[in-house]
Order: C-alpha cells, then sequence, then structure tokens
C-alpha cells in the first residue's frame, strides 16, 4: 500500500483485500467466539470499531510525544480505558447484548487488532489518516464478524437477527438445526472456508511457503 | 531564571526530547491520570442506570422461575401478592432484627456484618459469606408456607456465579433452579443458564434420610433422584454448581434458616 494513498483507498482497502481478519488473522479469538447470532457480532463489530477509531485519534494525536521506550504500555492504556468506557456504556444501555457479550468486549483490550493498528499506523500518521484507517479496519472485521454471524445463526438456528427464516422441526417446520453451528468449532471451518474463498478469488494474497518438509515430492527430484 | 507561568512550562515540557526521563514519566504519568478520570467518571455516572438493570434482570428471572415451576402460577393468582420479602439472619437462622429490605445493602456494607469463612467451610469458594440474606416467601391461600426462594452464589470457572434456588416447604425437595448472573464460558459453561438444564432440578431431592446432603451435578449423566446430568465439557462450572448448592443449603449457609422452616417457625 502506497503512502499517498487517498483516503478512499485507505477506507475501502482493508475490506477485503487487506481484511485484517481473512489476510492477516488477527482478532480471530473475539471473531470466534461472538458470532453465534448476528446481533451479537454487529454489537461486538460496532465496539471494536468505536474503539479502534478512538484509540486511532488519541494515538495519532500525542504520537510525536510518546517515548518509544513505554510506547507500548502507553498505547495499551488508551485502548484499555476506552474498552472499559464502552463496556459500561453497553451495560448501562444496551444490556440484554452485554450480557450475551459477557467478557469478550473487554477482552477487546487484547485484540490484536486494535494494537497493530495504533501501532504500524496511527504512530506515523496524522489523525484523520489514521482513523480512516482504523475505521477501515474496524469495518473490515465487521465484515468477516457478519458474514460468518449470519451463517452461523442461519444454519444452526433456522434465523436472521432474531427473525425466523427457516421454521424449525420444533416450531412444526422441516428444517432440524444443524447444532454445531452453535459451537466454537464451527466458526473456525467457516473462517478457514471463507479464507480459502477469498484467496482463490485473489491469488496474491496467498503466502508462500516458509518451510518444505525434506519428504516432500515436489523436493525430492 | 524560574520560568513560573504554566503555558510556557508546558510548551518546555512538550519540547523536552521523547527519550529524556522527565517526559518518559511525565508522558506515564499524565495519559493514566487521563485515563484513570475517564474510567472512574463513565463507571460512576453509569451505576444508577446499570443497577436498575440488573434490579429489572432480577425480578424477571425471579418471575421466570416462579412461573416455571408447575402450579406455582396458579397458587399466585389464587392468593395474589403472596410473595413476600424477608431478610433474614443466617446465624440465627430466623427473620433479622432491625434489617429491612431497604436496609440490607447499608448494613452489608459493614465488615462486621460478614463471617469470615475457613477453607474447610468454604465449599463454594466465596471467602466470607454475609450475614443477611434477602430471602423470599411464598404462601399460599391459606397461609401455609409452600416455596422458600434462596440467593445462592459461588465462585464458578470465570468468575461468580449468582442464583436463586426455588425450595418446597419440606426443605428436601427443589422446586427449580434460575441463574441470575454468571460469566462462565460461552457454549460450554454458560450452558448452565439453558431452560432445558435448569429444568432438570425440578422434584430432585437434596439430602437422605441421615440428613447428609446428597445433591450434586453428575459426571455425565444423572444417576439418582438427588442427580442432575453433568454439561460436557464444563466439569469445573458443573462442580462449583454441586459446590455452591452444597455450601448454601449446608450449615453454613441457610441450614439453620431450613431448620426453622422445618420446625414450623415461618
Amino acid at each position: 500500500m502506497s503512502a499517498r494513498t487517498g483516503l478512499w483507498g485507505i477506507l475501502t482497502e482493508p475490506l477485503i483485500r487487506q481484511n485484517p481478519v481473512t489476510l492477516q488473522i488477527l482478532g480471530i479469538c473475539s471473531a470466534l467466539a461472538v458470532t453465534t447470532s448476528v446481533a451479537t457480532a454487529l454489537t461486538m463489530s460496532g465496539a471494536l470499531t468505536a474503539v479502534v477509531v478512538l484509540s486511532a485519534g488519541v494515538v495519532s494525536l500525542i504520537r510525536r510525544h510518546i517515548p518509544d521506550s513505554i510506547r507500548l504500555i502507553v498505547q495499551i492504556v488508551i485502548v484499555a480505558s476506552l474498552v472499559i468506557v464502552i463496556d459500561q456504556l453497553l451495560q448501562a444501555y444496551l444490556f440484554e447484548i452485554s450480557q450475551r457479550l459477557s467478557v469478550f468486549v473487554s477482552l477487546i483490550t487484547t485484540n490484536c487488532l486494535v494494537l497493530g493498528r495504533t501501532e504500524s499506523y496511527s504512530r506515523h500518521n496524522p489523525p484523520l489518516r489514521a482513523m480512516v484507517d482504523a475505521l477501515g479496519n474496524g469495518l473490515g472485521y465487521s465484515l468477516v464478524l457478519t458474514v460468518i454471524g449470519a451463517i452461523r445463526e442461519l444454519f444452526g438456528a433456522g434465523s436472521l437477527l432474531g427473525w425466523q427464516m427457516f421454521a424449525t422441526v420444533d416450531q412444526g417446520g422441516w428444517y432440524a438445526p444443524l447444532n454445531l453451528m452453535l459451537l466454537a468449532p464451527s466458526a473456525f471451518f467457516l473462517l478457514g472456508g471463507l479464507v480459502w474463498a477469498i484467496r482463490s478469488i485473489l491469488p496474491e494474497q496467498t503466502e508462500a511457503l516458509d518451510y518444505r518438509p525434506p519428504d516432500d515430492p515436489e523436493n525430492a527430484a | 531564571m524560574a520560568d513560573l507561568n504554566p503555558l510556557t512550562a508546558w510548551r518546555k515540557f512538550l519540547g523536552l526530547p521523547n527519550e529524556t526521563r522527565t517526559k518518559t514519566l511525565g508522558i506515564a504519568f499524565i495519559v493514566s491520570a487521563i485515563c484513570a478520570l475517564m474510567v472512574s467518571g463513565a463507571t460512576v455516572m453509569l451505576r444508577p442506570i446499570q443497577a436498575a438493570n440488573r434490579a429489572v434482570e432480577q425480578q424477571a428471572r425471579l418471575e421466570a422461575l416462579i412461573s416455571g415451576i408447575p402450579g406455582m402460577t396458579e397458587i399466585l393468582s389464587q392468593a395474589g401478592g403472596s410473595l413476600s420479602t424477608v431478610v433474614v439472619d443466617l446465624n440465627r437462622g430466623a427473620a433479622a432484627v432491625g434489617v429491612q429490605p431497604e436496609t440490607l445493602s447499608a448494613a452489608l456494607q459493614e465488615s462486621a456484618n460478614w463471617t469470615a469463612l475457613t477453607p474447610a467451610q468454604d465449599l463454594a469458594g466465596l471467602g466470607q459469606r454475609p450475614d443477611y440474606a434477602q430471602v423470599y416467601f411464598l404462601r399460599d391461600s391459606t397461609g401455609d408456607l409452600s416455596l422458600v426462594l434462596l440467593p445462592i452464589s459461588g465462585v464458578g470457572y470465570n468468575g461468580l456465579i449468582d442464583a436463586i434456588l426455588a425450595i418446597h416447604a419440606d426443605t428436601n425437595t427443589i422446586a427449580g433452579l434460575a441463574i441470575t448472573n454468571q460469566s462462565e464460558t460461552p457454549g460450554l459453561g454458560a450452558r448452565i443458564e439453558e431452560a432445558a438444564w435448569l429444568d432438570q432440578f425440578r422434584s430432585k431431592t437434596v439430602t437422605d434420610a441421615s440428613g447428609a446432603i446428597r445433591f450434586a451435578v453428575a459426571r455425565g449423566q444423572a444417576g439418582s433422584e438427588y442427580e442432575v446430568d453433568g454439561i460436557t465439557g464444563a466439569t469445573r462450572t458443573s462442580n462449583a454448581v454441586t459446590r455452591m448448592m452444597r455450601f448454601w443449603l449446608g450449615p453454613d449457609g441457610y441450614g439453620p434458616l431450613l431448620g426453622a422452616i422445618r420446625r414450623g417457625e415461618f
């Protein structure tokens, strides 16, 4: 990505081509945990996007005054405080959903996506560019979460955002819910499938092999 | 030349090279002070709303618990408003003297109203136990006690589990359990909140003929009238529920109160 990319480019680049989850495989812990339904995935996405944008703005504002020796601590303190504030806001105004997200909102602090953006981008760029970049990354994360959340909710419970799409057997319909979709492993499968699909369409994302096993037949010749 | 103008002092501070000790310490201090203000401000300002949310939630769970117990809604509709709130003294097993539901939270602020638990007593991992607890009595139309609702808590795998246990007036038959607060692993331990699992508590027996507490969350399938099925993959949470139930039904929990109920004192 060239340093002179316009703001629009900074915003749209992380959506698919530089997506933090599917390309950089960052922040997948929460992506796996909160995607059992679209509502929780959306709330988590909103919370993470708010945190990453605000922390990018703050870090970028004080970027010339952060001593290198304590820069990680300073960034983490800023991120953690923002996370606590957002968590408190959720508990006050979106109590139901905050109960379902439980500890994962607080765990945004340790989401590598947030620290990754502040450390690699916000520290070297003016506030507007930093916040647009953070927003792009937040939206890229949200996109993946929403897609996985939608697939899991649709096949796991036959609904989308709480609206029943398929009538399940329990309700006298035809659809037998795939309970596996509501368990954590299904998110691994889906995320893996998604990464595979994106890399098949955009082959430049495929990484070179780091290491070739000695008994690899291609190596033997 | 001491410059006392704060603005120039601030400029001078910002002008220092980033790696000097003064600037490093100064920036660390300023960032943490601002963050501390922000966090405490948000916590203090939002606390009333959060407390109200929790109270509503607690009430809703209580109502769901009562309506889920067979026959309970009929008793409620016959007798009308017969659910009474009582603060009990856990040591004496009787209604507390001088502590009302309204003054309970103030009373629990004082450490004198808490009892420290020895490791042998402390099944639920709480460390200490309040001397007063707010319980709910449900009476049928003749005024006889039909059901007691007891708030219980214990340390689970990730944090505190709060629940309300409904027990019949014979003090030996469980009428139901409602989890009011937990932070167990989603998909595993957090399944203690699922209605299908909680439904099993209905009609389970707490003690055997000798009076020893036998209730347990089984490992795997329940094998007796004292057991409910364990949750696969959540052994620690299942064990926590067992210990929490045994603690609160035992002599250091509601034991004295249950004894008084058996003697017909309520």
